[in-house]
């Protein structure tokens, strides 16, 4: 599919600054929930960046703040109780956490867009599907009503929604489920974004129709040259589509670097973990069997190394070297191999086999 | 759509004959003699007497007595009164007295209730959260009868800002009984309204339209309150026909001749006639706006079919 006519290209002021530098560029990021009965610790300084056209797939058990961190860029964390307490989201040079309300919204949309997981729920139902995605150009380029349906009905065509002109009156409970991720898909690149964030948007669909939802994410990236974070469980899904790759464990990375190198020769015990539990990762749709023992509790992370009590490899008191004690001391994200990067005292080790 | 309507239109024909057949026996067994009571202290003729009891049918059977007043209704004669006032003339007459107070309820129920719940559900558990869930508390725990009374005595006789009672002074004459008719619906407005609100903040389809970048105001109007209103408005649909029947404590306690008080001096006089004719109407509106918030539903809620 090559760049159709249905192509809308992005507002001027939001083309990349300079070449070479990331789109987006999260660092340390600190995101806590204030509950009654604590302070939930779901993203413990994570830092990563998406480059233009590339895909960065982001792993991890439930739990460990992967959708938390992308709503932190995006925005839409509820807060109260969530409160970013630390570090920076810089989206094409800015660090969009000291905009005001008013630039921060300005770049939903045509710089950063979002899919969910589940698309019902996530398009309001009492307003037709042409109406919603023609909101965006309604409220970022006060486009007319007319014309915004016009533009509606070229976007479900170019996400190969069959007779859009028909359908763009319709409802979303009227869509079969892979058709609604469609229309949520539209809607998100609307504006052309820069960066597109998907978090599990295939989850709630068919195996046969994530194929096709996926392959048409893949079109449509290329076509476009966006960057796109990609959050799933599908290991299958992140060989086939995925540049790089993030493993989060108790809402920090604890491992990334290719897809290749991750895949095949993973620096980290809990990646290890994840790789081992299913038996190809070739097999398309193999989703991630938890590894023994319990996701860490947030409120009260683990010392040490939080993923400690499970792992297999854990070294404390006489047996660990110094400062590197699994129990009492924290593994930083560290350059094991050229590229790669891993949290965990021992990388060598299990790189080593 | 149209084909449901006229289905539930037809409907409602069995449902008004069942309603109007137990409100008649219903006065049927009321206790006591209407002609005596009509006569009071004076003592009737017993040839008057007699032929007072044959005009309204009183020695009938029941059955009989129903048959006779549903064939004078094929031809619109609801009856008379024991005054011989043709009942279709009482209702003509006071009906619009009912209407008029029902409206001036239904308008403060709608834009009260509304303004309260809205606040208090975007700002959950601030201060006019507060103030509106104590204060709707004890407006729906308070019997409409005493608030009745007691805004009567308060606001009407003490402060002399109300009329204390009937019509003479126009629209305003209906503030303070429309008010009192509405509070409980108004609470409940205002309850149903600050619920539904909170709830669609947390929906998906909210954080959505936050992810799409709509301006805040959108957000709230068109993708908040829309969607947390549907509730709302059938709800205050269907009181306006409870509202209509509601009235007789208000009508009674602020004497407005409507037809909440018709009945109520007829029940009290035992006229069969009345009391069936205005009840039975009542039921109609009750059956007719519920009617009118189902098909308010499919317009508002596209997810709602009647096929
Ligand atoms: N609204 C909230 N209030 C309190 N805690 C929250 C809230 N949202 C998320 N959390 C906490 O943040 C942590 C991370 O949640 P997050 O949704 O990012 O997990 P995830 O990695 O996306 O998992 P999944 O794979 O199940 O989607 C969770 O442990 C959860 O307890
Ligand atoms: S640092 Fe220790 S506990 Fe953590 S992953 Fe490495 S070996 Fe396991
Ligand atoms: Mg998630």
């Amino acid at each position: 599919m090559s760049t159709s006519s249905g192509y809308i290209s992005s507002t001027p002021s939001l083309e990349p600054s300079g070449t070479g530098s990331p789109v987006l560029e999260v660092d340390d990021l600190h995101v806590e929930f204030r509950v009654r009965s604590g302070v939930v610790h779901a993203v413990n300084g994570i830092s990563y960046h998406v480059d233009q056209g590339e895909t960065l797939a982001i792993l991890g058990e439930s739990g460990s703040g992967k959708s938390v961190s992308a709503q932190a860029i995006m925005g839409i964390l509820d807060s109260p109780p969530a409160v970013i307490t630390g570090g920076g989201i810089h989206f094409q040079g800015r660090d969009i956490l000291t905009m005001t309300e008013e630039e921060q919204r300005q770049i939903r949309g045509p710089g950063i867009a979002m899919i969910f997981q589940d698309a019902l729920s996530a398009l309001n139902p009492v307003y037709s599907v042409g109406f919603q995605i023609g909101e965006m150009f309604r409220a970022h380029r006060g486009t007319s009503k007319k014309e915004a349906k016009q533009k509606a009905i070229e976007l479900m065509d170019r996400v190969r929604i069959p007779a859009a002109a028909r359908r763009v009156n319709d409802y979303p409970h009227q869509f079969s489920g892979g058709m609604r991720q469609r229309v949520m898909i539209a809607m998100a690149l609307a504006l052309d974004p820069r960066i597109l964030i998907a978090d599990e948007p295939t989850t709630a669909l068919d195996v046969t129709v994530q194929a096709q939802v996926m392959d048409l994410l893949k079109d449509l990236q290329r076509d476009t040259g966006m960057g796109l974070i990609l959050i799933t469980h599908d290991l299958g899904v992140v060989n086939e589509v995925a540049d790089r790759v993030a493993v989060m464990y108790a809402g920090r990375i604890v491992e990334t670097g290719t897809v290749d190198e991750v895949f095949t020769r993973p620096a980290m015990p809990y990646t290890v973990g994840l790789m081992n539990s299913i038996p190809q990762v070739e097999a398309k749709g193999g989703r991630l069997k938890p590894i023994v023992g319990q996701p860490p509790n947030l409120a009260r992370i683990p010392s040490g190394c939080p993923f400690h009590p499970r792992c297999p490899r854990a070294r404390t008191g006489a047996a660990a070297a110094a400062g590197r004690d699994c129990v009492t001391d924290l593994p930083l994200l560290r350059v094991v191999t050229p590229g790669r990067e891993a949290a965990c005292h021992y990388s060598e080790e299990v790189l080593g086999g | 759509m149209g084909r449901y309507v006229a289905r539930r239109l037809l409907l409602t024909i069995p449902v008004l004959i069942g309603a109007s057949f137990l409100i008649f026996a219903m006065v049927y067994a009321l206790p006591g003699d209407p002609i005596r009571a009509l006569a009071g202290d004076r003592p009737l003729a017993p040839a008057v007497v007699a032929q007072l009891r044959a005009q309204f049918n009183l020695d009938d059977p029941l059955v009989i007595q129903y048959g006779k007043y549903v064939a004078g209704l094929t031809h619109l004669d609801l009856g008379t009164d024991f005054h011989q006032r043709p009942v279709l003339e009482i209702i003509t007459d006071r009906l619009p007295v009912t209407v008029k107070l029902t409206v001036v309820a239904v308008l403060l129920e709608a834009s009260i209730g509304l303004v309260a719940g809205v606040f208090a559900g975007i700002r959950r558990n601030g201060y006019f959260d507060n103030l509106v869930l104590v204060s709707t508390t004890l407006i729906i725990s308070i019997p409409i009868l005493v608030l009745a009374f007691v805004s009567q005595y308060v606001l009407g006789l003490k402060f002399g800002w109300f009329p204390i009672a009937g019509i003479q002074q126009g629209w305003y004459s209906y503030l303070l009984p429309g008010l009192v008719l509405a509070s409980g619906s108004l609470a409940y407005v205002a309850r149903l309204t600050r619920t539904s609100i909170a709830e669609n903040m947390n929906a998906d389809y909210v954080r959505t339209a936050k992810a799409k970048g709509l301006p805040r105001r959108t957000i709230i109007v068109r993708h908040t309150l829309r969607n947390s209103l549907i509730p709302v408005i059938t709800f205050i649909g269907a009181d306006v026909g409870a509202l209509l029947g509601g009235a007789i404590v208000t009508e009674a306690v602020f004497n407005i001749p409507g037809i909440g008080r018709a009945v109520f001096d007829a029940v009290r006089g035992q006229e069969g006639a009345v009391v069936v004719g205005i009840v039975t109407l009542m039921v109609f509106f009750f059956i007719f706006f519920n009617l009118i918030v189902d098909v308010l539903y499919a317009v508002l809620d596209p997810r709602i079919r009647y096929d």
